[in-house]
């Protein structure tokens, strides 16, 4: 070992360590990655929210692509990524279906009739059971599930105009493209 | 301004007992034949985290899906669940983070053994110093003008005797 190098080592053991922590301080610890991504999505049959005798289930969202949103009246950032749902839901691009997690029926439909209402249906998880299978930890959280199935991405936080149109909008066309 | 301290610090110990209190209400409602079963599932929540607050377990934890997950294992431990199942069970839907000891799987080779490597490439590197500062040491006894110096330094008039009168 050549004497320049023995004082370089720590200095260079030093930068690494810096970069490490440094890059550490733009992670957010809420955001954990799901271990359901790549897996075909949970089973599940729940009452619909609008008519509690209509069940809603995973064989009824088989088959073509779309979105998940998991949502409630008591979540505020729900409130503000509604105006982006029900942008995406003007698009045209994908069907938006919701779970509504752990809420009042009668505030979840209230809800709906004066802000708008972006989803197809929304399957109604009284309890937060379906929300457990589906790894929900906080709402709102958003799934993009392919033809198969299978859960090909999940926005953990509400969504912006920004998320939509960098992540979600490019991966919809994506997953339409794929037979 | 005293009084503004005290009054915080008395609100926050407050707030925390009640929080805890609160949990341990929870726990009580959970009913358990035999002791040797409450143990085992205070033992088991106590090493799963709780998503929604990061530095509580689900034994410490008021959110709400801490409560949802309790009943969870609770209901899991009723049916005959073994430990490892209830924690497959949990690791599919939240993964890896829900554990305080993560696996030990190659992504967290590092994790597991680094400070070992480490303490091992420090330690050779201790033993090669301290040999060689040994020799050196051994090599080099001390040499006439050094000895010529040293006696000048004590006083010593460039004579070397035993008898100091």
């Amino acid at each position: 070992m050549s004497r320049q190098l023995r004082y370089l080592l720590p200095l260079a053991a030093f930068l690494l360590l810096a970069g490490l922590l440094y890059r550490g301080l733009s992670l957010d610890p809420k955001l954990v990655p799901s271990p359901l991504i790549g897996k075909s999505m949970p089973a599940f049959t729940l009452p619909r929210l609008q008519d509690p005798d209509a069940t809603l289930s995973d064989s009824d969202l088989l088959g073509e692509v779309f979105v998940l949103n998991i949502w409630a009246t008591w979540c505020i950032a729900c409130r503000a990524e509604h105006d982006v749902l029900l942008e995406l839901a003007r698009s045209g691009a994908v069907d938006i279906y919701g779970l509504n997690y752990k809420d009042q029926r009668d505030s979840a439909k209230s809800w709906l009739q004066q802000l708008g209402n972006p989803y197809v249906a929304n399957a109604f998880d009284a309890d937060g059971r379906t929300g457990i299978d589906w790894g929900v930890y906080g709402a709102p959280e958003t799934f993009v599930i392919d033809r198969q199935g299978i859960i090909r991405h999940k926005h953990i936080g509400p969504l912006t105009m920004e998320v939509l149109n960098e992540e979600i909008l490019p991966l919809l066309a994506a997953l339409k493209a794929e037979t | 301004m005293i009084k503004t301290v005290t009054a915080v610090l008395l609100a926050f110990g407050l707030a925390t007992s009640v929080a805890s209190s609160h949990a341990a209400a929870t726990l009580e409602s959970f009913k358990f034949t035999s002791g040797g079963d409450e143990q085992r599932f205070k033992d088991l929540i106590a090493e799963i985290r709780c998503l929604v607050c990061q530095n509580q377990s689900l034994l410490d934890s008021d959110a709400e899906l801490a409560h949802d997950l309790r009943v969870e294992v609770y209901g899991m431990m009723q049916a005959g669940q073994a430990d490892n199942e209830i924690i497959d069970f949990l690791v599919a839907r939240y993964g890896d983070f829900v554990l305080y000891k993560p696996p030990v799987k190659p992504a967290t080779y590092f994790l597991w053994f680094g400070p070992f490597v480490l303490l091992v490439i420090a330690l050779t590197l201790l033993i090669f110093a301290l040999r060689r500062q040994r020799r050196s040491m051994a090599e080099k006894p001390i040499s006439a003008t050094d000895r010529q110096q040293l006696d000048r330094i004590l006083g010593n008039s460039g004579t070397h005797t035993d008898s100091d009168s």
